[in-house]
C-alpha cells in the first residue's frame, strides 16, 4: 500500500525466525506458527488418507476383487473416510488459515486465548495418534460413519480406539471455536465493525458456531458406541434394548453441519480471493455476510435427508427435503454476488484466481446435484450408490480443498515472505480442475447407472465408467503434489513478496510479509468499508502480467 | 491468566475490561457446548417417550423419587453455597474465608450426591437387575423400558462425572482461594467460572430430574 519497501524484515521481526529453538515451536502460543504446526500436521494426514483412497481406486479398475480382499478393501475406504473427514477436511482451513489470518484480518495481536489454541494442536494430535494407531494395528471396517449395529455389535478391529481419536479431536475443534468467536467479538481493530470485517471472518465465524454447537453432539453420540461396546448399555443395539435408528439420527445432526463446517470457511476464501482477483468491492456484502450465518443455522435442521430410506415418517421426510431445498437459497446468494462482483472487474488470471474459477464451477455443480439428492423420490433411487459419493466429493473435496489451495496460494507469500513460480502454479491449478472431474464426474454415472458405494467387485457393463475415475487419479496427484513441491522451492529460490504482491485489501496486507511476531508494529485501525478496493493502483502489479489498465473505478 | 500487559506477548489484550469480557464469553461458549452434550441425551429420552410411552412410564416408575428428590435437594443447596461464594467473592471487601468455607462445602454437598447415587441408587438398580452388567436379566418387557434405563444410565452417569469434576474444581478453588493462590478480588472472576461450573451441572440434573423421575 504506501510502503514501497520490498525488503524482508530483519530475523527477529519475523515469525519464523523471531525464536528458533525446537522447543520455542512446541510451546509456541504464536497463532501463526500453530496454524503452521496444524498444516504440517495436516499433509501427513492427508498423505495417509490418500493411500486408502488409492487402494480403493485401484481394486475398481477391474470388477473383480482381485487386488485386495472384501475386508481389506472395507478397511482401506474406513481409513480414508475417518482420515480424511475427521483429521484432515473439518480442521483443514479453520485450523491453518484461520489461524493465520483471523487476528491479521481483525488488526489483533493474538487470538482471544493464545494458550487455548496450543491446546487444541495437541489434543488434535493425540486424537489423530488415537485413531492412527487403530489403523496401524489392523483397522476398522465400518466406515466413517459408524452406524450402529455394525459399529457396536459385529464389527471386529479397533473400533472403539478409533471412535475415541475422533471423540477427542473433536475438543480441539470446540476450542477453535471457542476462540474464533470470542476472537471476533472482543479483537477487532479500532474502527472496524461488524460489516467493516473481511467476509472470511464472517465464514471463520459461522463456522465456529456450528463447531461448538454441533460437535458435542457427535461426542456424545460416540461415547454411546463406546459405552455399548465396552459395558453393554443398550443404546442402539436392538439386542439389549436399544434402537439403531437412534445413531442415525444423533450421528447426523452432528455430521450433516460437520460437511458445513467443511464448505463455510472455503466459501469464506472464496469471497477474499474473488475480490482480490477482480480488484472490485464485493457485490452485496451484507448479504453475503449473513448468508454464512443463514447456512449455519440450516445446516441443523437438515439431517433427516441422510434417512429418506431409513423408515423415518413420511412427513418427516417431505419437511427435511423442504428445510434441504432451503440451503440453496443463501449458497446461491454467494454465486451470484461473486459472479456480480467479477462483473467489470480488473480481472487478473493468477493462480488463486484460477483456482477459485474451479472453485465455483464444482461448487455449483455439487450444489445442484444436492438438490437432486434432496428430492426424496430421486434420492430413493440414487441412495447410498456413488451418485452419492460423486455429490459430498464434489462439495467437500472438489470445492473445500480447491478454495484451500488457492487461499494458499494466495496468502504464500504473506506468510513466507516469498513468491511462487507462476507457471507452475497455474498448471496445477488446471490439473486440478481436470484431475477432479475426470475422478468423480464419472461416478455421478455410476451412481445414476446403479452402483452401489462401499462394494469392491461390481458388474462388468460398469467397468468404463469406473475406469475412467481411476485415471483421473494421477491427474489428482500432480494436481495436490506438484504444489508442495514448488511452493517447498520458493522458501529458497522465490522472489522477495512485499507487504501486498496481489494489490489486495485487507489489514493483513498492511504488515511486513511474514508477519513479525505480534503481527503489526502499531496497532492499526480501520476506516471505510470491509473492501476499498481499488487498491494501491500506482504500485507496479509484481504478479499480474496481465493486468489490464481500466479507467479508476469510484472509491 | 496474566492481569498485566506482559512483554510475552502472550496476552493480546490491551485492556482488562475487554479481557474479562472475553473470558467471560469463553466461559459461556464452554457451557453452552457443555449443554450440547447432554442436549442429545435429551432429545434421544424424549424421543423414547414419545414413540414408547408405556415403556418410558413403566421404566420410569421403577426410578427411586425420594432419593432423586433428595439429591435434586443437596445439588440446589450446593448451588447456593457456590452462589454465595461467588458474592462474597465480588464483594467490595472479599472475605476469602468464606468464599473458601462456601465452595468447600458445596464440593462436600457433590460428593455426598456421588455417595448416594452410586452408592445406594446405582447399587440397588443393579441388583435389581435395570441397569446392564453382571445382574439379572432386565425385568420389563414393554417395549421401550430397556433403553428409557440404558439412555437414563448414560445421562446420569454422565452427568455424575461432570459432578466429579466439578466438586474437584470447587475444591481446587476453595483451596487456592484460602492459601492465597488466588487473590481477591483480582481473581474474583476465576473464582465466578468456577461456580459457573457447578451452575451449570446443577441445572442438568433440574433438568434430568423431571424427564426421568416425573414421567407418568
Amino acid at each position: 500500500m504506501t510502503d514501497p519497501s520490498q525488503e524482508r524484515p530483519s530475523r527477529s521481526e519475523n515469525f519464523w525466525t523471531a525464536r528458533e529453538t525446537a522447543l520455542s515451536w512446541f510451546l509456541t502460543t504464536d497463532h501463526k506458527r500453530v496454524a503452521v504446526l496444524y498444516a504440517l500436521t495436516l499433509i501427513a494426514t492427508f498423505a495417509l488418507g490418500s493411500v486408502g483412497a488409492a487402494i480403493v481406486r485401484l481394486e475398481l479398475i477391474t470388477p473383480a476383487g482381485d487386488l485386495v480382499s472384501a475386508e481389506a478393501y472395507n478397511r482401506a475406504f474406513t481409513l480414508h473416510g475417518i482420515v480424511m473427514v475427521f483429521f484432515f477436511l473439518v480442521p483443514l482451513i479453520p485450523a491453518t488459515l484461520g489461524n493465520f489470518l483471523l487476528p491479521l484480518m481483525l488488526g489483533a495481536k493474538d487470538l482471544a486465548f493464545p494458550r487455548l489454541n496450543l491446546a487444541s494442536w495437541y489434543v488434535f494430535v493425540i486424537g489423530a495418534g488415537l485413531a492412527v494407531a487403530a489403523i496401524a494395528m489392523g483397522g476398522l471396517e465400518t466406515g466413517w460413519t459408524f452406524y450402529t449395529p455394525l459399529s457396536s455389535v459385529y464389527a471386529d478391529g479397533y473400533v472403539t480406539l478409533a471412535i475415541l481419536g475422533v471423540f477427542v479431536s473433536g475438543f480441539a475443534s470446540i476450542f477453535t471455536g471457542i476462540n474464533f468467536i470470542v476472537t471476533t467479538h472482543t479483537l477487532r481493530a479500532p474502527g472496524m465493525g461488524w460489516f467493516q470485517m473481511p467476509l472470511f471472518v464472517w465464514g471463520m465465524y459461522a463456522t465456529s458456531l456450528v463447531m461448538v454447537l454441533a460437535t458435542p453432539v457427535l461426542a456424545v453420540t460416540l461415547l454411546l458406541v463406546i459405552a455399548e461396546r465396552a459395558f453393554g448399555i443398550g443404546v442402539f443395539d436392538p439386542a439389549i434394548g436399544g434402537d439403531p435408528l437412534l445413531f442415525q439420527h444423533l450421528f447426523w445432526f452432528y455430521s450433516h453441519p460437520a460437511v458445513y463446517i467443511m464448505i463455510l470457511p472455503a466459501l469464506g476464501v472464496m469471497s477474499e480471493l474473488v475480490t482480490a482477483g477482480s480488484h472490485n468491492r464485493i457485490f452485496g456484502y451484507r448479504f453475503v455476510a449473513f448468508s454464512s450465518i443463514a447456512i449455519a443455522v440450516l445446516s441443523f435442521l437438515v439431517w433427516g435427508h441422510h434417512m429418506f430410506t431409513s423408515g423415518q415418517s413420511m412427513y418427516g421426510g417431505i419437511v427435511f427435503s423442504f428445510l434441504s431445498f432451503l440451503v440453496a437459497v443463501p449458497s446461491a446468494v454467494k454465486a451470484y454476488n461473486w459472479a456480480a462482483t467479477l462483473y467489470k472487474g480488473r480481472i487478473t488470471l493468477n493462480t488463486p484466481f484460477l483456482y477459485a474459477l474451479s472453485f465455483i464451477g464444482l461448487f455449483v455443480f455439487g450444489g445442484l446435484t444436492g438438490l437432486v439428492l434432496a428430492s426424496i423420490a430421486v434420492d430413493v433411487h440414487v441412495h447410498d450408490t456413488y451418485f452419492v459419493v460423486a455429490h459430498f466429493h464434489y462439495i467437500m473435496v472438489g470445492a473445500a480443498v480447491t478454495a484451500f489451495m488457492g487461499g494458499l496460494h494466495f496468502w504464500w507469500p504473506k506468510i513466507t515472505g516469498r513468491l511462487f513460480n507462476e507457471s507452475l502454479g497455474r498448471f496445477s491449478a488446471v490439473m486440478l480442475f481436470l484431475g477432479f472431474n475426470l475422478t468423480f464426474f464419472p461416478q455421478f454415472v455410476l451412481g445414476y447407472l446403479g452402483m452401489p458405494r462401499r462394494y469392491h467387485e461390481y458388474d462388468p457393463d460398469l467397468q468404463i465408467w469406473n475406469v475412467l475415475s481411476s485415471a483421473g487419479v494421477p491427474m489428482l496427484a500432480v494436481g495436490y503434489g506438484l504444489p508442495l513441491l514448488y511452493l517447498g522451492w520458493s522458501l529458497k529460490i522465490g522472489e522477495k513478496a512485499g507487504r501486498n504482491p496481489w494489490n489486495a485489501a485487507g489489514l493483513e496486507w498492511t504488515t511486513t510479509s511474514p508477519p513479525p511476531e505480534h503481527n503489526f508494529p502499531e496497532p492499526p485501525e480501520w476506516e471505510g468499508p470491509a473492501y476499498p478496493y481499488p487498491v494501491g493502483e500506482t504500485e507496479e502489479p509484481q504478479v499480474q502480467e496481465e493486468a489490464q489498465p481500466k479507467p479508476e473505478r469510484e472509491a | 491468566m496474566k492481569r498485566a500487559a506482559d512483554p510475552s506477548g502472550l496476552d493480546p489484550f490491551e485492556d482488562a475490561a475487554t479481557r474479562l469480557k472475553a473470558q467471560r464469553m469463553g466461559m459461556w461458549l464452554f457451557l453452552a457446548s457443555e449443554a450440547m452434550i447432554f442436549a442429545g441425551l435429551f432429545v434421544s429420552i424424549a424421543v423414547v417417550r414419545v414413540v414408547w410411552p408405556d415403556g418410558a412410564v413403566e421404566a420410569s416408575a421403577r426410578l427411586d423419587k425420594g432419593i432423586g428428590t433428595a439429591n435434586t435437594a443437596i445439588l440446589l443447596t450446593s448451588s447456593l453455597l457456590v452462589a454465595i461464594g461467588s458474592a462474597a467473592a465480588k464483594a467490595q471487601t472479599p472475605r476469602k474465608g468464606l468464599v473458601a468455607a462456601a465452595f468447600a462445602g458445596a464440593a462436600g454437598l457433590g460428593l455426598a450426591f456421588l455417595a448416594i447415587k452410586t452408592g445406594i441408587e446405582y447399587r440397588h438398580e443393579f441388583h435389581a437387575g435395570l441397569i446392564p452388567g453382571a445382574g439379572p436379566a432386565f425385568p420389563i418387557d414393554t417395549p421401550g423400558a430397556e433403553l428409557f434405563f440404558n439412555l437414563y444410565l448414560a445421562a446420569t452417569g454422565l452427568h455424575a462425572i461432570h459432578v466429579a469434576i466439578g466438586a474437584a474444581v470447587l475444591a481446587g478453588a476453595a483451596l487456592a482461594v484460602w492459601r492465597g493462590w488466588l487473590k481477591l478480588p483480582a481473581n474474583a472472576p476465576e473464582v465466578e467460572f468456577c461456580g459457573l461450573y457447578w451452575h451449570l451441572v446443577d441445572v442438568i440434573w433440574i433438568f434430568l430430574f423431571p424427564v426421568l423421575y416425573l414421567v407418568n
